[in-house]
């Protein structure tokens, strides 16, 4: 078995089969048959509804009504989405999103990076306590400090703009990414700080100059983790949003699906597939990184 | 080199703005939402302290009970079969597609990233019944069947949530129950095969034990994420027909903003995150004796 030049590991099936004759490999794709069928249907699943809301979204009324659900659109006409825009506030929306989602994932990094370095490299007494009191917080469902927040916030008078989203959701990030960040700087050997230290660099200036650098990645990684957390959040959003000019992506779609209900397909198909094309953009640049980030924060968290 | 990293200025510098973040907006609202919960009423009309009225309401309250029921069943269902699902793809990612699996793996996947507020107006539209039919009740049709208003009723409603966060989440348990496979040991798997185990033998005796910490991981972060849900049953049916698919997230919500009750909002709060604390120590707490045997 170990002499076997064996090409790909290959786990249940054994090494990789000798050439065989035709008919014997055509025996073997008739076995392998069922399991490509099994991933055509999957795929078909995964993927046709996503396709067949993004056909729809250009499609005209008349069209919804006329023709069958699965008819591709006759002509790719874009009022839907000059609709969403102009009068489904789609827009304005993706500009809260942004302005809420960038500071926060910011701060959250930022904080998450320095508790993460003080907790993990800094040595004094009590630091076990205080990483696992912040981890605490990762269990608290968010529904426990919205009623105190939203009052606290009212009475500062800060209810008319974007910071009480943003001051919430980097509350609600640190305790997992405090948590993560510790664990990646316990990977990094201890002796690349204390070199450092020997040649005359404070721990304040290893934190800038050799954390920060060492850490790119990981900041990445948790980056995108919240950043997918803060972008698609709803309960947050929807507590702190007091006039509709606030409104995020989510609050947004939300209101719009009320306000056309079933009679104006177009425009809210236009406004959700504006929301799966960008994501999907965003995704097949980085979708190793995100797939490992989701990944890491689950397990971890 | 000790006193250089014990040095009390640097880590009050890199410390105290995240601990103070944290201790104002979170800590402190989690005590403050505990103390409310045994008073009634909000800020304008005020509060008066009721003692533990509001978790004698709590459990005579039909609602609260019935979101209770809710929440649980979602959680137990769809982590459940999210993660079977999870591992069945897990399973045919590693030992069928092998290496090709990197495209299903994506497209898998990728509904994980999308608001979980245009999944669920996704779904809504393909079940849509009437002039504007969806697909689905026009596959329906074309079988012979009557269309089916699946937000008419509590299990329609039900089943079609649950269908859908399977949709969207469960390449995402595929992808780390995978990377939990690909730590398994080639020579284990190998010398079990040498062993004559093969096929759902080597499955059931190797591989799933191997896998059982990764699995344990997963089922707990599903139950903690499914315990939450909130976004998909709210944009769905907005917990309706009635209130009967209302979880708990959804009720507390509700009693809180809609109808100003920030006491017994706070106390259903407090049930919820007792609900998360209690489910994560059944599961923690046989499998870590299990785990270091």
């Amino acid at each position: 078995m170990t002499t076997a030049p064996v090409a790909a590991p290959s786990r249940l099936s054994g090494p990789r089969p000798r050439p065989k004759p035709m008919h014997r490999r055509a025996r073997l794709m008739a076995r392998r048959l069922p399991v490509w069928l099994l991933v055509a249907v999957l795929l078909l699943v995964m993927l046709y509804p996503q396709f067949w809301m993004i056909m729809g979204s250009f499609k005209t009324q008349t069209e919804f009504f006329a023709n069958p659900t699965w008819a591709l659109p006759e002509q790719f006409n874009l009022d839907n989405y000059i609709d969403a825009f102009t009068r489904g506030n789609v827009g304005i929306n993706y500009r809260n999103s942004i302005l809420v989602t960038l500071p926060s994932v910011a701060l959250i990094v930022l904080a998450g990076l320095s508790a993460g370095y003080a907790l993990e490299i800094m040595i004094f007494k009590g630091r076990r306590q205080i990483l696992l009191f912040v981890m605490g917080g990762i269990m608290v469902p968010g529904q426990m400090i919205l009623v105190p927040l939203f009052t606290v916030y009212f009475q500062l008078g800060i209810t008319d703009s974007l910071l009480p989203m943003i001051l919430t959701y980097t509350a609600m990030g640190i305790p997992l990414t405090t948590f993560l960040m510790a664990a990646y700087f316990r990977a990094i050997p201890r002796e690349i700080f204390e070199a450092a230290t020997v040649d005359g660099c404070g721990p304040l200036r290893s934190f800038f100059v050799i954390a920060i650098p060492l850490m790119k990645n990981s900041m990445l990684t948790i980056g995108l983790i919240q950043f997918f957390s803060v972008f698609n959040d709803l309960l947050i959003a929807l507590t702190f949003t007091t006039r509709p000019d606030l409104a995020t992506i989510q609050v947004g779609l939300l209101s719009l699906s009320d306000q056309y209900g079933s009679t104006q397909y177009g425009a809210l198909f236009a406004a959700i597939s504006i929301n799966i094309i960008v994501l999907l953009i965003v995704f097949v640049f980085l979708n190793k990184k995100i797939m490992a980030g989701l990944a890491a924060g689950s397990v971890k968290g | 080199m000790s006193r250089v990293f014990g040095d009390r200025k640097t880590i009050l510098i890199l410390l105290l703005p995240t601990l103070t973040i944290y201790v104002m907006l979170k800590v402190i609202p989690v005590a403050w939402s505990l103390g409310l919960s045994f008073f009634q009423g909000n800020t304008l009309r005020g509060f008066e302290f009721v003692g533990i009225e509001n978790f004698q309401t709590f459990l005579s309250d039909d609602a609260a009970l019935n979101s209770v029921w809710v929440s649980v069943f979602f959680a137990v269902v769809v982590t459940a079969a999210q993660v079977t699902f999870g591992y069945l793809l897990a399973l045919l990612y590693v030992f069928v597609l092998r290496k090709g699996s990197a495209f299903v793996r994506t497209a898998v996947f990728f509904p994980m990233v999308l608001p979980t507020v245009a999944v669920s107006l996704l779904f809504k539209s393909l079940i849509a019944v009437g002039e504007n039919q969806g697909p689905v009740n026009d596959a329906i049709n074309a079988f012979g069947g009557e269309s089916v208003e699946f937000l008419a009723s509590t299990s329609g409603t039900m089943t079609i949530a649950i269908v859908m966060t399977l949709w969207s989440s469960m390449g995402f348990y595929a992808v780390l129950l995978y990377t939990g496979l690909l730590d398994i040991p080639e020579e284990v798997v190998e010398s079990a095969r040498m062993d004559g185990a093969t096929g759902p033998r080597l499955v059931g005796y190797i591989i799933i034990p191997l896998s059982l910490p990764i699995l344990l991981s997963s089922i707990i972060f599903s139950l903690n994420a499914t315990l939450k849900v909130f976004d998909s049953l709210l944009a769905l049916n907005n917990g309706g027909p009635g209130t009967t698919t209302a979880p708990l997230t959804l009720y507390m919500y509700r009693t809180a903003f809609e109808y100003a009750e920030y006491g017994y909002g706070s106390t259903i709060a407090l049930a919820l995150t007792l609900l998360c604390l209690v489910f994560t120590l059944v599961v923690f707490r046989p499998s870590s004796k299990r785990v270091e045997d």
